[in-house]
């Protein structure tokens, strides 16, 4: 079977430089795989590029085998679900309108939602727990509140890949659950997730596989047993790292100051 | 989106409002007539004199009051959704002082007879192109001054247009004193904003150029709905950003030169009534056809207000949009929420 998403010896950036360079990763059907990596360690580019915004200098990312540039745009906005990191609203606006949003590919130019459409909106909302905002103005949220909702939107477009940038940002413990839920119930789907973070629980709890990023360099990349290791996370992170190994080969993480060598 | 029942409710309510207006409109004048004159006179009945105030000058000023209003509502809108900034407006970003000088340099090439006074429908076509040739001028100028790396940033695109603007007063200032001064004295009150060169052939001629820039426009409502994001969200839900900016910004330019050709700079139309439209709808369909309407109402009430205020003097419509228009705005900024 075809993974539903690849990037072969990627390599994107914006002006003179290259952000990230030599990136080679299949991400297969029924995996969630967490990005980490320091600030700047190239984790957003990477999801900008393989959701299409920023062009791939070199390399190619395919969708369902075929590249992506030759794919028609609302062809990949169907099949691709992007979530940005620190969203403000440009016009004041309704949850339950900007969640509809998300069903945009899915619509034609003229004419009101269909009542799948509908029936998607209702669904991802309740599926955030965000249905009593959904008459709520965007501005008028908190920050974790506003987060389930624009998840909401990625949701509501039933894509079969999710390119997540820190959705548990901001969250409480309960909703942080409820995000990890929503990203493996896609996968037991057949779809693919990958998300990036700075929490390790949530990927250690959340994830199958890990890509560690390390100044726009693929470290390591593979399940969490071989990636949430203590050699790897202490030279990702530049910390001190203790793993126990938990149970269904989800390793527990704790991080620590780096002591002086 | 879902406040469509409302957007409709508003619509009929603002078509009343506006049919109210254009009978005011026909009513009031320099010289008083009865209102049953007035109507006998729409329908071609009653004396020669009353028959050509009516038909001749106070039915061609009041449309082409809703077309301009309703072109420079459509314009400001569609740069609102645009920059994603509700401080965009034609006026603003320089479109409306290019169009400007396009037309003074259409008119004194002897393209139509003269701003302020068009004549046959030839004449009426070709000034809006000048000024559209102007507009666009400025269009390209503040493009390459805010576009980074082969895209349009928004930031940008406001601090240039503020630079194109100023940029075209000096120029407008430098071709009026070319002419002579009676010839200025036309340009001058014209460029401050006026309905006094409407003629059936500009009614005609606009009511062309608004359908066009409506029909460039209303397919864009979804893609400027998905802008909301932020344009590399939309890019993600499958909008062709790009080019869906530029056919809004030329859209957007068309609609503010034609506007400009017949009636001058008239200023707060585009940046008002898209800014109290948002506040009733949030789906761009209904807040580009309820702008339209907006703005041609806010329109015909203005040209009312400056031809019976201080009559027979007549004071310029521009003035009146601004006096309305700037502590309506303080208003509306004080409000949000």
């Amino acid at each position: 079977m075809t993974a539903p998403l690849a990037a072969e010896a990627l390599a994107a950036g914006y002006g003179a430089c290259d952000v990230l360079a030599n990136v080679t990763r299949t991400f297969d059907a029924g995996r969630v795989t967490a990005l980490l990596g320091e600030n700047g360690a190239g984790k957003s580019t990477l999801l900008k590029a393989l959701a299409g915004i920023v062009p791939a200098r070199r390399g190619t990312i395919r969708l369902g085998g075929r590249p992506l540039s030759g794919i028609p745009r609302r062809e990949a906005a169907r099949a691709l679900g992007y979530l940005p990191q620190g969203f403000e609203p440009l016009f004041p606006i309704l949850a339950r309108d900007l969640v509809l949003l998300g069903r945009t590919p899915w619509r034609t130019a003229f004419g009101a939602p269909s009542a799948r459409d509908r029936a998607a909106v209702e669904a991802s909302l309740a599926e955030m727990d965000a249905l009593a905002l959904a008459e709520t103005d965007l501005g008028a949220m908190s920050g974790g509140e506003r987060q389930r909702v624009l998840l909401a939107r990625v949701l509501a477009g039933e894509p079969e890949v999710l390119l997540l940038d820190e959705p548990t940002a901001n969250l409480d413990p309960r909703h942080r659950f409820l995000v990890i839920d929503a990203m493996r119930r896609r996968a037991d789907q057949g779809g693919a997730v990958v998300f990036s973070t700075h929490e390790l629980d949530v990927a250690s709890t959340g994830a199958d596989d890990a890509l560690l990023l390390s100044g726009g360099r693929v470290l390591a990349a593979g399940p969490l047993v071989e990636t949430l290791t203590e050699p790897l996370l202490s030279a990702l992170f530049g910390v001190a790292a203790c793993v126990a190994p938990g149970a269904g080969g989800r390793p527990t993480v704790s991080l620590g100051p780096a002591r002086a060598r | 989106m879902t406040s469509r029942r409302p957007a409709l409710v508003w619509g009929i309510a603002l078509l009343g409002v506006l049919a109210a207006a254009l009978l005011a409109s026909l009513l009031l004048g320099s010289v008083s007539l009865a209102p049953g004159a007035v109507l006998r006179a729409l329908l071609g009945d009653g004396d020669a004199q009353t028959v050509s105030i009516v038909r001749d000058l106070r039915l061609p000023r009041a449309l082409l009051a809703v077309l301009v209003g309703g072109a420079l509502a459509l314009s400001g809108a569609a740069l609102q959704a645009l920059l994603g900034n509700p401080l965009a407006d034609p006026y603003l970003l320089g479109v409306s002082g290019g169009a400007a000088c396009g037309t003074l340099v259409g008119s004194l090439l002897g393209l139509g007879a003269s701003v302020g006074a068009h004549s046959g429908v030839l004449g009426s076509l070709a000034l809006p192109l000048a000024a559209f040739l102007g507009a666009l001028a400025a269009v390209l100028v503040v493009g390459l001054g805010a576009s980074a790396g082969g895209r349009l940033d928004r930031g940008r695109l406001l601090l240039s247009g503020v630079v194109v603007n100023a940029l075209a007063s000096a120029v407008l200032l430098f071709l009026l004193s070319f002419g002579d001064a009676s010839r200025s004295r036309t340009f001058v009150f014209w460029m401050l904003g006026s309905l006094a060169g409407a003629t059936p052939g500009a009614v005609l001629a606009l009511s062309v150029y608004a359908a066009l820039g409506l029909a460039l426009l209303l397919p864009l409502a979804r893609a400027f709905d998905a802008l909301t994001l932020g344009e590399e969200t939309a890019a993600t839900l499958g909008i062709r950003v790009e080019t869906a900016k530029r056919t809004a910004y030329l859209a957007a330019s068309l609609l503010a030169a034609a506007a400009v050709a017949y009636a001058g700079i008239i200023g707060f139309v585009g940046l008002l009534v898209p800014h109290a439209v948002r506040r009733v709808t949030r789906s761009h369909r209904a807040l580009l056809l309820l702008s339209f309407l907006g703005g041609a109402l806010l329109l015909v009430v203005s040209d009312v207000a400056a031809r019976s205020l201080f009559a027979p003097a007549e004071i310029s419509v521009g003035a009146i949009t601004a006096l309305l228009g700037a502590p309506a705005f303080l208003l509306l900024l004080r409000a949000r929420p």
